[in-house]
């Protein structure tokens, strides 16, 4: 059975719906920082499969798709820290009780 | 250096000076040697100035200097001074002078304070003597903004509002000021190349179309600050609230911003728009003339009355600008510094009799007189130029408006000259009160018998006010001779 | 003559030598000072009329001289404020009648108002009212009297409140001033009106008779009235408010909260009379323009004269009776004023007018300083607490005696022969003008003889302190003015001023005289026998039967309250207090509502702005579909 492109698009595009629902929804910053990982992940399949199907002699989206895990990796690093600080700070990572900043 | 950027560079040194200083003395020495620097300048520009005349030179400004700020749009730092604008000179150096020495033992932070108070200083100079239109209104802006920070910080009773609603109210008429300007910079320039420059707008002429939509901008924002009803509100509060120095600035020198804009920017500029336009003005400024001099009759407030008196007062310079005619606009030139003058005295005198009594109320204090002679002296002295006696400011400056604008050949213009001289009446009636009240009678409270007189700085300050009026009163030819002769341009914009 | 430059100018410097230093001099020195400097005015005054009067005619009258004349304020190339002397018979005569009492009232003042608090003070101001008031005799133009009009009336304000801790002098202070202040609105319109359309100030061209500088006025008329008329009318009540003519007399009463030598200077002799000198000043301007308005100066005189007399009859209080006295006399100048014309025999009026205000001048003086000496005897403005003074006080009672008797009018003194002329001019004027004035010149003498019986005669009252003659520098002043009053009759006045400037021989219509001398006496009879003893029953019974009239009269025909009313409850109340609220709840409320609009506005979308991601995420992903959509498929 031949695996065609349309296969890997409907995951991405699953995957990248997930994340946007996960991201308006989710209450928990961690959940929400998985949400943006699910969108940045579905991003990256669809570079690695464009590049492979329709430019399989150039290699940017491979890399582009490696560039994006390293910078999601270095974002998620702060994110979790500043998450983590939010946690010893207030106790609670829950997004509608940290307005303490707002008033 | 021109000789004018020195009045603005004196007090930026003034600024470096405080920055430097530690301790009150030094401040006190910053100050009061920047401020009679100043005077020295003053008295010396206006000398040179009647020099430059006795010599002949006709030139519509004197001491010109031009530099490129910011090209692309052409904006210079031009200045230049007319009579006028060296009276105003005049009339801010002698208010910020005894404005230090009535503000001597400012409590707390007097470093900041005064940092403040020589920033408004420079924005007031920087306003006279600019003939850019842009550099104008940067000036004006840097004036209006330290008066929140001073009110709010330093100021009595509800400050902080009356801080927001004067910097509110003044911003809100600067906001439609900028419009007015960005139209007359848009519509100046006869090849496409506009222009910043007051004298040369002046020369090409704007378009009648441009100056009837932007005329009443221009006045109403200039208004706002010259107290035009109904505009007028921000003063009693920010007045009462203000300290004392702060009060005397502002009504003495600030609100003199607002009536020489108009003349300058407005009028000038837009002649023909101002001769369409002028009866709508006209009735709100006769309004303001009669309706402030009524509410002062009633106000118990020591700074009430003078802030609405202030309204009457300064709503007389705006109607004389309206005019439109030699004599009226000399009047409301000297209307300007005499009330400048005497407003200042009336506010030291008020903030020294506060800082004695705690009170402003005039049903708790009487008999004052016989405690403190000397302010009670000052006061009367205050309180009879303010109803125009003669010998004193207000007498010259209220006859130059109401001769000059009785000459009007208009008779809806003559009817509403004679509506404004009732505030003669009116304005003696709210003077004696007061006098009456405070100063003469017996001492409603005992506590006030202990009192002191004025101490030496305060003597300072009001006597060289008192000096001041004295002098335009008893001679006032030379001061109306240098203003008359320096309308020429206004009037020939007018009858073009 | 340039020399009169210094009767200005003493005065002025004194005022502010003694204003500065006064306070670290010695209270005598300070008196000292401003007496000689009076002093010295009044010889420099004297040495003038002699120089003036002295001086060829020309033309058959003296000529207008003007020494001195600088321009003060430039309003336009023809209308400028100029501050000069003007020399002519009525400014000349004026400087001796000022200078002479100003004299009479410092040197009496060193003994009434020995060791007052404020003795320097005191001196301080007196010289500024001798030099406001020398200036508006002088005044070249019409401007210049109105800057010194504001000034006698300041230095009124700041004598009558001289005892500022007095709540009666402070409100009777403010009253005098306001009063005139509202008199003068009227005066400043007018000197407007009469500007705009002749294009001067000067007095000199206004008052020369010649009818083109009216010709711009021509055919301009407002309500009837042609412009100049009302013009002049306006600045007659600037006059009217001055001179303490009804309905502007309420100040004058109460103006005797004052110092007695106030009084006697300022609110009898010299500043009242500025309205009836400004009217002469103009007079060529009300005659030949205005002569309706001549008419109504008249009626108004007249009407002021009878009102004052009736309520002087019945005050108690002596420096009241003669206030009323006063504004009864004023009345009599003015309608002499009114009743004039212009040429020989038709201007009779004129002269007699400034003949009147000449002798009254002074004998008003002497009865003033005379009920000062009473005053400062026995303590106490009332009636009721004197009686029985005449040999307690022998100089006192001889020269207040002259002066009683030349107020009514008997002669030789001085007030026969000036009242005289002016009951003529009014017989010729009208019969029915000309009665009236001798009813209240009858009037007159009835008071005027009450209140000398009531002082003088009659049963002496309970003193702390034995009553005594005052100190000689009281008493000399009241014999100086006294022998003044004696001889002023005899002067020739019609020689020196008249309304056309021609000399005019007064001679005493014997029919008129004669009239007025027989009802001066029967009035002063009546006097005698109502108040003479003191215990007649027939005052109180008379009283009694009048009742009505008497305590209307008494309180002055609620003249007053009518006022109080006016000012108290229709401006306070009805104008100043509704303006005041409408500032803070209307306009300031708009200002308020403005912000609380912005305010309220701004807390209403604030929860737009949460701050939470996800929300505005949200919002941008919905905003993008809809455009797609619209993009798509419009």
């Amino acid at each position: 059975m031949e695996i065609r492109m349309e296969y890997y698009l409907i995951i991405s595009t699953i995957m990248l719906f997930a994340g946007i629902y996960g991201f308006f929804t989710r209450r928990n910053l961690l959940a929400v920082l998985i949400s943006v990982e699910l969108m940045l992940n579905s991003v990256d399949i669809n570079f690695a499969v464009f590049n492979r199907y329709l430019f399989p002699e150039a290699m940017e989206g491979f890399f582009f798709a490696l560039f994006a895990i390293g910078v999601s990796a270095a974002e998620t690093a702060v994110a979790i820290a500043i998450i983590i600080n939010i946690y010893r700070n207030i106790r609670n990572i829950q997004v509608k009780k940290l307005g303490t900043m707002k008033h | 250096m021109n000789l004018l950027s020195l009045f603005v560079a004196i007090p930026l040194l003034m600024l470096l000076g405080l920055w430097l200083s530690r301790e009150m003395n030094q401040i006190r020495a910053v100050m009061v040697t920047g401020a009679s620097l100043l005077l020295a300048l003053s008295f010396g520009l206006l000398a040179a100035y009647l020099g430059e005349r006795a010599a002949g030179n006709t030139a519509e400004m004197l001491f010109m200097a031009d530099t490129v700020w910011f090209a692309p749009l052409n904006i210079h730092y031009a200045v230049g001074v007319d009579g006028i604008s060296v009276a105003m000179l005049l009339l801010s150096s002698l208010i910020v002078f005894t404005g230090v020495f009535a503000s001597w033992k400012i409590n707390p932070l007097p470093k900041e304070f005064f940092l403040w108070f020589c920033l408004l200083a420079t924005g007031v100079y920087g306003f006279f003597i600019s003939i850019d239109l842009f550099t104008m209104f940067m000036f004006y802006e840097i004036a209006l903004i330290p008066m929140f920070l001073l009110i709010g910080i330093w100021g009595t009773g509800r400050k902080e509002y009356a801080a927001m609603k004067l910097t509110l109210m003044l911003m809100g008429g600067s906001a439609l000021l900028l419009v007015g300007i960005l139209g007359i910079y848009f519509n100046s320039g006869a090849d496409g190349q506009h222009t910043m420059n007051l004298l040369e707008i002046a020369q090409a002429g704007l378009p009648l179309g441009a100056q009837r939509l932007f005329f009443p901008l221009t006045f109403i924002g200039f208004g706002v600050l010259g107290a035009l009803f109904p505009f007028h509100t921000w003063s009693p509060d920010g007045h009462a609230s203000a300290p004392t120095a702060v009060s005397m600035l502002h009504a003495g020198v600030l609100m003199k911003l607002g009536g020489y804009g108009c003349f300058r920017v407005a009028i000038y500029l837009m002649p023909e728009a101002a001769q369409e336009l002028s009866w709508i003005f006209l009735i709100l400024t006769g309004i303001s003339v009669v309706y402030g001099a009524f509410s002062a009759c009633v106000q118990t407030d020591l700074k009430y009355i003078n802030a609405y008196s202030s309204v009457s007062h300064c709503g007389l310079v705006l109607f004389a600008i309206l005019m439109l005619n030699q004599t009226a606009m000399t009047g409301a030139v000297l209307q300007m510094l005499s009330h400048g003058l005497m407003t200042a005295l009336f506010f030291a005198l008020i903030g020294m009799i506060y800082g004695r009594t705690h009170t402003r109320d005039i049903r708790e204090m009487g008999g004052l007189m016989k405690i403190m002679p000397f302010l009670g002296v000052g006061y009367v002295i205050a309180g009879l130029a303010s109803l125009g006696l003669p010998g004193l400011s207000g007498f010259v400056a209220e006859m130059t408006v109401f001769v000059g604008s009785f000459e009007h050949s208009d008779t809806f213009h003559r009817v509403l000259t004679l509506v404004a001289t009732t505030s003669i009446v009116i304005t003696a009636v709210y003077i004696l009160r007061v006098v009456g009240k405070l100063l003469y009678g017996t001492v409603q409270n005992p506590q006030h018998l202990t009192l002191n007189d004025a101490t030496w700085f305060e003597r300072i300050s009001v006597v060289t006010l008192i000096i001041a009026i004295a002098a335009i009163g008893m001679a006032p030819f030379w001061i109306s001779n240098m203003i008359h002769g320096s309308l020429w341009p206004v009037i020939e914009q007018l009858t073009k | 003559m340039e020399y009169t430059l210094f009767i200005l100018l003493l005065p002025l410097l004194t005022f502010f030598g003694l204003g500065l230093f006064g306070p670290k001099m010695k209270p005598c020195v300070a008196g000292i000072i401003g007496t000689v400097s009076l002093a010295i005015a009044a010889a420099l005054a004297y040495f003038t009329a002699w120089d003036y009067f002295s001086a060829p005619r020309v033309d058959d009258v003296y000529a207008t001289v003007v020494p001195f004349h600088v321009e003060w304020l430039h309003f336009t190339d023809k209308l400028h404020i100029d501050l000069g002397i003007l020399l002519d018979p009525i400014s000349v005569m004026m400087l001796v009648v000022i200078t002479t009492v100003s004299l009479m009232v410092h040197i009496y003042s060193m003994g009434y108002m020995k060791g007052e608090r404020g003795f320097q003070r005191y001196y301080a101001f007196l010289s500024l009212f001798s030099f406001s008031m020398l200036g508006l005799v002088v005044a070249t133009n019409i401007f210049q009297t109105y800057i010194f009009w504001e000034l006698v009336g300041v230095s009124s304000y700041l004598l009558i409140g001289f005892y500022y801790t007095k709540p009666e002098a402070v409100a009777a202070s403010k009253k005098a001033f306001i009063v005139t202040r509202f008199a003068d609105l009227g005066f400043l319109i007018g000197i407007l009106l009469l500007s705009y359309f002749t294009k001067t100030f000067s007095f000199e061209l206004l008052t020369s008779g010649d009818h083109s500088i009216f010709a711009d006025a021509a055919g301009v008329t407002f309500l009837g009235g042609s412009v100049i008329s009302w013009a002049v009318a306006l600045v007659f009540i600037g006059c009217a408010g001055k001179s303490a003519m009804f309905p502007l007399h309420i100040w004058l009463p109460d103006a005797m909260e004052g110092p007695t030598p106030v009084s006697a200077l300022i609110h009898a002799a010299t500043m009242v009379v500025a309205g009836v000198y400004l009217v002469a000043r103009l007079f060529p301007v009300y005659y030949f323009e205005a002569p309706e308005v001549l008419v109504m100066v008249a009626v108004v005189g007249a009407f002021t004269s009878l009102y004052a007399a009736v309520v002087a009859c019945v005050q108690t209080d002596i420096k009241r009776v003669l206030a009323f006295s006063t504004i009864s006399q004023i009345g009599f100048m003015m309608v002499a004023l009114g009743v004039s014309g212009m040429e020989g025999h038709a201007g009779l009026g004129y002269m007699a007018s400034m003949f009147h205000l000449f002798t009254h001048a002074m004998f008003k003086a002497l009865l003033f300083l005379g009920a000062g000496a009473i005053i400062h005897a026995v303590h106490s403005n009332e009636m009721s607490h004197m009686g029985g003074l005449r040999r307690k006080m022998p100089i006192t009672h001889i020269t207040f005696l002259i002066a009683c008797l030349a107020i009514a009018g008997i002669p030789p003194f001085s007030g026969f022969f000036s009242k005289d002329e002016i009951l003529a001019a009014c017989f010729e004027f009208s019969p029915v003008m000309g009665w009236t004035m001798s009813f209240i010149a009858a009037l007159t003498a009835f008071y005027m003889f009450r209140l000398y019986y009531n002082i003088f005669w009659g049963k002496p009252a309970q003193h702390e302190h034995e009553p005594h003659e005052a100190p000689a520098n009281m008493t000399v002043p009241l014999i100086v003015l006294a022998a003044i009053t004696c001889i002023a009759g005899f002067i020739p006045f019609g020689h020196f001023i008249t309304a056309d400037g021609i000399s005019y021989n007064i001679h005493l219509d014997w029919q008129v005289a004669g009239t007025s001398i027989v009802i001066a006496c029967i009035a002063i009879g009546v006097a005698t026998g109502m108040y003479r003893t003191g215990t007649s029953p027939v005052p109180g019974r008379l009283a009694e039967r009048f009742r009505g009239v008497h305590t209307a009269a008494y309180h002055r025909f609620y003249i007053d309250e009518f006022y109080q009313f006016v000012t108290h409850k229709l401006i306070f109340g009805g104008i100043s207090r509704p303006i005041a609220w409408f500032d803070r709840h209307v306009i300031d409320g708009a200002m308020n509502g403005l912000a609380w609009v912005a305010q309220k506005t701004s807390y209403a979308i604030r929860s737009l702005q949460s701050g939470q991601i996800q929300q505005y995420a949200f919002v941008f992903l919905l905003g993008t579909l809809i455009i797609l959509v619209l993009v798509l498929y419009v």
